[in-house]
């Protein structure tokens, strides 16, 4: 990979990676034996590593190939093996941490594997390592395609992807130190995040240098998405990060926001963490991967940019219906809940034209596994956006908040919707990158599949259960007017439903497995596709005529 | 007038409808303006296209 840099990149690379290990090396001597110290180290070694991978091949040959006749495909090659191995170990602490609620000894008395610090693990683990890296690889892949114009530039793209996921080993090893803002899906501190924003711009100034080089007039709808994903994650990131560190040799830091708008703070930046990260950019994946496969354009175009607009304006304003009866003004309560209701417009008009779009090839839906991955997201998606909605609503949320429900509804979208929209991109993706004729092994797409299926429905039907008994048993009076059930009841009860939790995650791990083998064995032994591109056909010159 | 929440409230409970409303109003002008259509069609079938290499300006 490194061979396709010219010499001059190469060095570019070298100062880059150089200058990561020497703020490392200042990080672990302003930290010391602090967090901070540590963290330093791990930097120093990624920086390092890097740097080393480049000077191993610095002096090599000039690449000859011609850049303008092909787009840039390494990084998104390096992205895809990095997404999938991060679903394997987010989805491992997944059921690992499930498997410690049911039985509590699987903690092994270590400080390090308690619930606390395992459970962001898992949540980082999948959303940012798993859904972030198959982001960054599908989004380089698809604004190439549709601007039919290449990256905008060289080592960029590699300083988004390696950037990236040194904030992922940051935020992970972090908590397993002990370290967290104590903010959902936020939980890195100060030092990673400010690490984030300056990867996370590079990547808003590359896609959109991209996007300003393209040969194809019209942008398309799945750029739009994922543009939306990059902007507003960004804003997001930076607005509820806002936090002063306590020195600067320290990793703990304070946040800026006091009260009760650090909980709406909190709450804007993670409902939209649902909205942008977990859908605007697997929506742009839906949007150019469902129709290639399909072989079909997408039903209604029009359809799609009003989706587009009402998502991004309603989720933004849908993040109070975390706080419903809290000190949080009971208007901006409502407000929330209002949009959050109205958000089903726009989340079911992109998952209708999704379906629609398959309306007429579902033969190909019942014979193509990949094809079926997508068609269920977007069912799963249609399920978990009207689960959503109903679940923003008053009444109804002072019977699911704080329950298993919202965890059921979570992962309702989580595996049934981004975890599914990924393995069929990914498996759409691969056989074209490598440019195979198609991957190693259908039947084991189908295997992947029926487990991904099992193991999302049981997981969500336990869940569901559990979250609606926890309810009703909390809010259970005796004729006196005490509670009915002690807390510690209704954790008893939980006790059946904590186990097919776990059991259902195992089986998605395992087709997650499943799903690694197949792509490292296209990569390595599936046959290869002709070019696809056909040559203009000229007369074969017969000597003697 | 005070630049104090209850200010701030007034704004946005009414202005936020309108500019939403507009808001609305242009994207709806913008899918159904007649003569995207052929922009939009082509935009759809474009990524159906087997061609897998980038083009010449």
């Amino acid at each position: 990979m490194l061979a396709n840099l010219t010499s001059s990149e190469r060095q570019t690379a070298l100062v880059l990676a150089g200058g990561v290990a020497v703020a490392g090396l200042v990080m672990a001597v302003l930290g010391r034996s602090d967090v901070l110290g540590v963290h330093g180290v791990i930097v120093m070694l990624c920086g390092g590593f890097v740097a080393w991978r480049i000077m191993s091949s610095f002096y090599a040959a000039e690449p000859t190939q011609d850049r303008s006749v092909s787009y840039y495909d390494d990084p998104i090659k390096a992205g895809i093996a990095l997404a999938m191995a991060w679903a394997v170990f987010g989805m491992f602490m997944g059921v690992w941490v499930a498997a410690q609620l049911a039985w509590p000894d699987l903690a092994f008395d270590a400080a390090w594997s308690s619930f606390g610090r395992l459970r962001p693990t898992h949540t980082s683990g999948v959303i940012f390592g798993f859904g972030g890296n198959a982001l960054i690889a599908t989004s380089f892949h698809v604004v190439q395609r549709t601007s039919r114009a290449r990256l905008a530039g060289q080592v960029s793209p590699w300083f988004v992807l390696l950037g990236y996921n040194l904030f992922c080993v940051l935020a992970i090893s972090g908590y397993l130190m002990g370290i967290t803002q104590s903010k959902e899906y936020a939980e890195a501190e100060w030092y990673a995040d400010i690490w984030l924003v300056i990867v996370w711009v590079t990547y808003f100034i590359l896609y959109i240098k991209t996007i300003a080089r393209r040969n194809e007039p019209h942008i398309y709808v799945a750029n739009w998405y994922f543009m939306a994903f990059i902007v507003v994650v960004a804003i997001l990131h930076i607005v509820n990060n806002l936090a002063l560190p306590i020195s600067w040799g320290h990793a703990k830091s304070y946040t800026i926001w006091p009260g009760v708008q650090d909980a709406m703070v909190q709450w804007w930046y993670g409902h939209n963490a649902v909205a942008f990260f977990l859908t605007a950019g697997f929506l742009g994946m839906l949007y150019y991967y469902l129709p290639v496969r399909a072989q079909r354009p997408i039903f209604s175009y029009r359809l799609s940019i009003l989706s587009f607009w009402g998502i991004t304006f309603f989720y933004m304003w849908a993040g109070s219906h975390h706080l419903h009866y809290t000190a949080l003004p009971h208007w901006v309560q409502t407000l929330g809940m209002t949009f959050s209701v109205m958000l089903l417009v726009p989340s079911w008009a992109s998952a209708g034209n999704a379906l629609l779009t398959l309306n007429g090839a579902w033969h190909r839906v019942r014979q193509d596994a990949t094809l079926r991955f997508m068609m269920a997201a977007a069912v799963f998606y249609g399920l978990s956006t009207f689960e959503g909605s109903f679940m923003a609503i008053r009444p109804v949320n002072s019977l699911s908040h704080y329950t298993d429900w919202t965890v059921g509804h979570v992962h309702a979208g989580a595996l049934g919707w981004v975890a599914l929209i990924t393995f069929g991109s990914l498996y759409t993706l691969v056989p074209k990158l490598w440019k195979r004729q198609g991957m190693y092994s259908d039947a084991l797409v189908e295997v992947h599949f029926w487990l991904s299926i099992a193991g999302a429905l049981i997981y969500v039907f336990a869940m569901w259960n559990s979250g609606i008994i926890q309810g009703l048993m909390w809010r259970t009076y005796t004729e006196d007017g005490a509670l009915s059930y002690s807390f510690i009841d209704s954790l008893v009860a939980m006790y059946p439903y904590y186990i097919a939790r776990a059991f259902g995650g195992l089986l998605f791990l395992i087709g997650t497995i499943i799903g690694c083998y197949n792509m490292w064995m296209t990569v390595r032994s599936a046959p290869h596709a002709a070019p696809e591109r056909d040559a203009p056909v000229t007369p074969a010159t017969v000597p003697g005529e | 007038m005070d630049f104090d929440h209850n200010a701030v409230v007034a704004f946005s409970k009414s202005w936020g409808l309108f500019y939403l409303m507009a808001f609305f109003v242009c994207v709806l002008v913008y899918a159904f303006w007649p003569s995207n259509r052929s922009r939009f069609d082509r935009a759809k079938h474009s990524i159906l296209d087997r061609d897998d290499t980038p083009w010449q300006k």
